[in-house]
């Protein structure tokens, strides 16, 4: 880039840690860059300027005192999910458009412990229901290599920020494939950690069984530093799971040779485009020139994941976001006539026409009589998804596949069908269901559009994710490229 | 006709923890309002609960209480409902999978034999917060104070046959919580709560009528007048040729009435389903040999060993053991001045539990020490005072603080106990009253009393009263 700065976190940790430059410096990059793209691209709902200036100025102090660490100093967007004492955290929705957390999310806290400056925070889909962006109470972030295409969802914001030099780093949270899709649909990598590896607590509820926060960045060596800075055991969180702190960029230089990759053929069928499988096979050839051994396998029952997954995260959705009523937080109705009018007209008014659909689709699958053929139904199928994984587990070392079947699309063409957006979550969420962890890096292009591909791991296996993922990234130059707008600033 | 009641109670226990059931705000009663209502019980978006392990610990202990089982995984469900006092728009509480299941209770019965009721289950839930419709006028207020505070569900089976049995059982289960310290019991504050569950059948019909469920009863009085109404009233109803309904029920204390407050037809969907947010809870056998290792010894087997090694009588025995408080006492006392343990319980019994009512007073309050009842009774054995004389002696003990020798002492209290020196009296107010004498001995027996007062007067109230008795007797002769 013209500025001379370096674009990955972990040139910039270098040229910190150098002197190259400071972070106030860097901060101020980042803030002339968001003033002079977020109007077009709308990537941030809030900047914060002041308090990433005074982040920054911290985090030089801190340097100037021998105490930074590798991510001190370092810029971020935070997606609008993660709650920010003083910051208000509007979950993409016009019911918390007035909304300033008391407190802040683990995770955050964790990144702003590493010392890492938050620019602002990102768009997206309202509380996460959504695979491009354009459900947010703000207006659609767009697709920085197109900007008449999404940027996928829900943390578009995000991917979009990182995709075009507005952030080299930000948060995201992924449901049901929110880190992972986006991340293939603006050229920039994404990883869904292991569910309970980032604790939930300060993270808005969407689907709690499912909902994972994760990083996102341009290089998997770069989410690997993040994953440290923002993982770990939460004793706020239950749910979060006791392991032992460890450096994810342990195995960046792992050599692949004796590596097993497995690509699932249910992934590989018809409903993929086939400009997406081609860069698939290409892939596929560049681990096999590595020395890995790529072999099909099966997961018999990844199709029964779309229905699967919409009930669980309906039902869960339908009861976290009765909290939402007008009472003590939030939008509220002007002049409630009594109880039923505050609640309906709050509710009616304050969420979007995808999260209401949501709520109702989650209400009629909880209720008494239907309970057992869709929630009971679909936790059973959850148990089939887990299954098949872990048969897949004792073949392979990793899975290989597409993160979406197709590239970014067009703003507004899917807002009217929802089933067919729902299906765009077809490979990433199965995933979640399992709670696996799953990246998306960049594959290649298709209509001047970026292709991701999705690596799945075994449970508590993101060391190695990455390391497959730094390999190919170490091979190929998709992640490099930057789109033609990013480069006019 | 030949009616009988069949009648199932749901209590609601306020667990004694310092913190709420999934979040670390202090439960302390009666604090302003909202002041003890942290992030997670305003539910504000993004936190999360994590389970109190001292209620795990508490529900426990009742389970073992109680003989029941105690399910090494259990469930937190949420029952979903909207309500402005409800923050986060569902309460968690156990459904399918309580953690104890199974349990019983011996209670007085009807014709006084022992009767088991059996409990079916006791869950851990939070309670939720408190709308106040009096404090702004034309609004409503929420204190949410209360939300998250840790409950535990006891549920029994339809095992009670009449109100007097209800209240039994209530009363049992009230005993047996704090004997556990697990629940302060106190009634006015809501500590303990009752919903019960009553229907009526015609005798010996195998079949179960339709029920009622009454809520919120916050005294035995209540429960008792309320459970006795609905029996009535569901007899009538159906002698008048009609149909009792399932519905939900309020308890008009001031009216001394039953009325439907919702009927089925209104009856919420709660859509329940597992707390995604709450891992499944698991005890144990470590966690229950723990608790079993806390359990104390319980009112049941108590009453029994007060029977056995103290001679008590059952009246006795079951007042004493009634708190787990009164039963040290008397233990304590007992162990101090040993020997007559009668006298111990029949003062407890009678001067203290007195003393403390007129007060207003609860028994943890006591201003007299088991040490100060055990020297005063001590004083009653060695004959130095008479009964009368110790129980004044007690009310300045219990002014003053003072040991009752240091009262005896100032007071002058002492008791004529030389034979010599009383039969001198009784020969001096014999002389003095020879229309008496003649009175006594044609057989009026009331005049008794005269001799015994005048006496009691002449030794300024210090004679011993039993060797006044057996000297008069024999000096009147008759």
């Amino acid at each position: 880039m013209a500025s001379g700065f370096p674009s990955t976190v972990a040139a910039l940790a270098a040229g910190l840690e150098r002197g190259d430059f400071s972070s106030v410096e860097l901060t101020e990059h980042y803030l002339a860059r968001i003033r002079a793209l977020n109007p077009e691209l709308n990537c941030y709902i809030t900047v914060c300027e002041d308090g990433a200036r005074a982040q920054a100025r911290a985090a030089d102090e801190r340097r100037a005192m021998g105490e930074a660490g590798v991510l001190t100093g370092i810029p971020y967007a935070n997606k609008d999910i993660f709650c920010t004492a003083g910051v208000r955290t509007s979950c993409g929705s016009r019911m918390l458009d007035n909304f300033v957390p008391p407190y802040t999310a683990t995770a955050v806290e964790r990144l702003h412990e590493a010392g890492m400056v938050m620019l602002g925070k990102a768009n997206m889909d309202e509380f996460a229901m959504g695979s491009s962006n354009e459900t947010s109470f703000y207006g659609p972030a767009r697709n920085p290599w197109r900007p008449d295409c999404v940027p996928g969802g829900s943390s578009g914001g995000s991917a979009a920020a990182v995709a075009a030099r507005l952030a080299p780093a930000a948060t995201g949270t992924d449901t049901g494939g929110s880190i992972r899709q986006p991340a293939s649909f603006c050229g920039v990598s994404g990883l869904k950690p292991t569910y309970g590896r980032v604790s939930r607590w300060g993270m808005i509820a969407f689907a709690s069984s499912l909902d994972q926060g994760g990083p996102m960045a341009l290089t998997a060596e770069d989410l690997a530093l993040l994953l440290g800075a923002m993982s770990g055991f939460d004793s706020r969180d239950s749910t979060s799971v006791d392991c032992v702190p460890e450096d994810f960029s342990r195995l960046l230089g792992a050599p692949l040779a004796g590596l097993k990759l497995g690509l699932p053929k249910e992934f590989l069928d018809g409903r993929l485009a086939p400009e997406l499988g081609a860069t698939l096979e290409e892939a596929r050839r560049v681990y096999e020139s590595l020395g890995a051994e790529c072999r099909e396998i099966s997961l018999p029952n990844s199709g029964l994941a779309i229905p699967a997954y919409y009930i669980v995260a309906s039902a869960e959705c339908s009861s976290n976001l009765s909290r939402y009523d007008g009472v003590r937080f939030g939008h509220r109705c002007d002049q409630p006539a009594d109880l039923l009018d505050l609640y309906t007209r709050s509710r009616a008014e304050g969420f979007g026409a995808e999260v209401k659909r949501r709520i109702l689709v989650g209400t009629y699958a909880l209720s008494a009589g239907y309970y057992e053929a869709y929630y009971g139904k679909a936790q059973k199928l959850r148990r089939l998804i887990q299954r098949d994984f872990q048969a897949a587990f004792g073949e392979v070392d990793a899975i290989l596949g597409p993160t979406s079947p197709s590239v970014a699309f067009g703003l507004g063409q899917k807002t009217d069908d929802p089933v067919s957006m729902y299906l765009a979550d077809i490979y990433t969420t199965a995933v979640n269901l399992a709670g696996l962890p799953g990246l998306s890096i960049p594959a290649g292009f298709v209509d001047g559009l970026p292709v991701g591909m999705q690596l799945i791991g075994n449970y508590f296996d993101e060391a190695r994710l990455l390391g497959i993922a730094h390999r190919f990234q170490q091979a190929t130059d998709w992640h490099r490229r930057v789109p033609a707008l990013a480069d006019k600033v | 006709m030949q009616w009988e009641a069949v009648i199932g109670l749901e209590i609601h226990v306020q667990l004694a923890t310092s913190s709420k059931m999934f979040s670390g705000a202090a439960t302390a009663y009666g604090a302003a309002p909202n002041t003890q209502a942290c992030d997670i019980d305003l539910g504000l978006p993004g936190v999360l609960p994590v389970i109190n392990r001292r209620a795990v610990e508490m529900a426990v202990l009742l389970g073992l209480a109680i003989g029941a089982q105690i399910a090494p995984v259990s469930i937190f469900a949420r029952k979903n409902y909207f309500y402005p006092d409800l923050p986060k728009g569902y309460q968690i509480s156990q459904y399918e999978a309580p953690i104890v299941r199974h349990g019983t209770l011996e209670i007085a019965g009807a014709d006084g034999e022992p009767k088991t009721i059996r409990i079916l289950r006791a869950h851990l839930e939070e309670d939720a917060g408190k709308s106040v419709h009096d404090a702004f006028p034309g609004n409503s207020a929420i204190d949410l104070n209360r939300a998250g505070t840790p409950l535990l569900e006891v549920v029994t089976e339809p095992d009670m046959a009449s109100a007097a049995e209800a209240v039994a059982y209530m009363r049992g289960l009230h005993t047996l919580v704090r004997y556990l310290g697990i629940c302060d019991g106190n009634m006015q504050e809501g500590s303990f709560r009752c919903d019960a569950n009553v229907s009526v059948r015609r005798a010996g019909d195998p079949k179960l009528g339709t029920r009622a469920e009454i809520k919120n009863l916050n005294s035995f009085r209540y429960v008792e007048r309320a459970i006795e109404f609905e029996i009535e009233r569901q007899i009538d109803v159906i002698e008048s040729g009609g149909k009792v309904v399932q519905e939900t029920r309020l308890y008009d204390s001031v009216k001394d009435e039953t009325r439907s407050m919702r009927g089925k037809e209104d009856a919420h969907d709660y859509r329940y389903f597992p707390d995604p947010d709450l891992l499944p809870l698991t005890v144990t056998q470590a966690d229950i040999d723990a608790a079993r290792e806390r359990l104390p010894e319980l009112p049941a087997a108590k009453k029994s060993r007060f029977l056995s090694q103290y001679g008590l009588n059952e009246q006795d025995a079951l007042a004493l053991v009634q708190e787990r408080e009164v039963a040290a006492y008397f233990e304590q006392v007992e162990s101090i001045a040993p020997g007559d343990p009668k006298q111990i319980a029949n003062w407890i019994t009678g001067e203290v539990f007195g003393a403390l009512n007129r007060a207003g007073l609860a028994f943890a309050q006591l201003p007299v020490p088991s040490a100060g009842l055990a020297a005063l009774l001590g004083r009653i054995r060695d004959k130095t005072i008479s009964g009368s004389m110790a129980k004044q002696v007690f009310e300045e003990m219990w002014e003053t603080g003072d040991t009752p020798d240091a009262i005896i002492e100032r007071r002058g209290f002492k008791q004529l106990t030389d034979d010599g020196a009383i039969a001198a009296l009784v020969d001096e107010v014999i002389a003095a009253s020879p229309e008496q004498v003649e009175q006594y001995r044609s057989g009026k027996d009331k005049v008794f009393g005269y001799f015994v007062g005048q006496v009691m007067k002449k030794s300024k109230g210090q004679a011993n009263p039993q060797q006044l008795n057996e000297i008069l007797k024999a000096k009147l002769g008759r």
